[in-house]
């Protein structure tokens, strides 16, 4: 059962993941996207972090994908052009991702970690619910936390600056 | 399932990203796909954290998750910035600041 869930879940978020960049019209590659965040917050649920599958469904594919989703419908989807700057880059580009995906693979299976092979241990049934990821959040890393929502605000009020009007240019 | 399993299928999500972001011009789509690589990143963290029988990873995680908010905040509006000083969206065409 948990096997044809992975695999399940595995060919949605390759298959999004693979839609994002062939998709021509931005608009499909985000929907793609999204398939491929529902998928991954399906592999998340079978690695046991509940809340880590809850935050991606709540954050990413609700509020981060109607951001791209709006921006999309404003800009428009304009075609891109053929033109490359580097000869055979669209040839040059998958043998690129290959090599660097034998690569991981390599350093990945031929590491010396005995617990990759394995399930991973036993845990208890609350392990990866919010509680626990509240806690550690709250005592452990509270710091990090904090400076975390810094961040956003920062992110926040750069967006208005970047993206808002400036009459007194548009005046001049 | 073998958490092997899970850390080739993110190594295998990462290099599409890598592929999307060398191949498209869109700087919209450069930022899908970046979001691509992040959420591969923390494909793996959740799977070492399970590995480890430790929840330190899903933290990490999350954190990942708001860095990646924030990016696509300030790409978003660069983007749309670009797009009401009427330059072309195209990153090969917005070249002045390359050396």
């Amino acid at each position: 059962m948990e096997e044809v869930l992975f695999f399940l879940s595995a060919i949605g978020a390759l298959g999004g993941a693979i839609g994002v960049v062939a998709m021509r019209n931005p608009f499909y590659s985000v929907l793609a996207l999204i398939v491929h965040l529902f998928s991954l917050a399906a592999l998340f649920l079978l690695l046991t972090s509940a809340f880590v599958a809850a935050a991606q469904v709540v954050v990413y594919a609700g509020a981060v994908m109607v951001l791209y989703v709006f921006v999309v419908a404003y800009v428009g989807g304009g075609g891109e052009s053929a033109w490359e700057p580097i000869p055979l880059q669209r040839f040059l580009a998958p043998a690129l991702a290959v090599a660097l995906f034998v690569e991981l693979s390599i350093a990945v299976l031929a590491s010396s970690l005995r617990a990759l092979g394995g399930d991973g241990p036993e845990v208890s049934a609350g392990f990866g619910n919010p509680e626990s990821i509240g806690t550690l959040l709250l005592e452990k890393f509270l710091l990090p936390f904090e400076a975390a929502s810094i961040m956003l605000l920062l992110a926040a009020v750069g967006a208005i600056v970047l993206a808002g009007r400036r009459r007194e240019a548009e005046a001049s | 399932m073998a958490i092997e399993w899970y850390i080739v299928l993110s190594s295998l999500l990462f290099a599409t990203g890598a592929v999307g972001i060398l191949i498209r011009r869109s700087p919209m789509v450069i930022l899908l796909c970046l979001e691509l690589m992040l959420n591969a990143g923390n494909l793996a963290l959740v799977a070492f954290s399970r590995m480890v029988g430790n929840e330190e990873g899903q933290v990490f995680a999350i954190v990942v998750m708001v860095v990646a908010a924030c990016e696509v905040v300030i790409g978003l509006g660069l983007i749309v910035a670009i797009f009401r000083r009427k330059l072309p969206l195209n990153v090969d065409d917005l070249r002045e600041l390359r050396g």
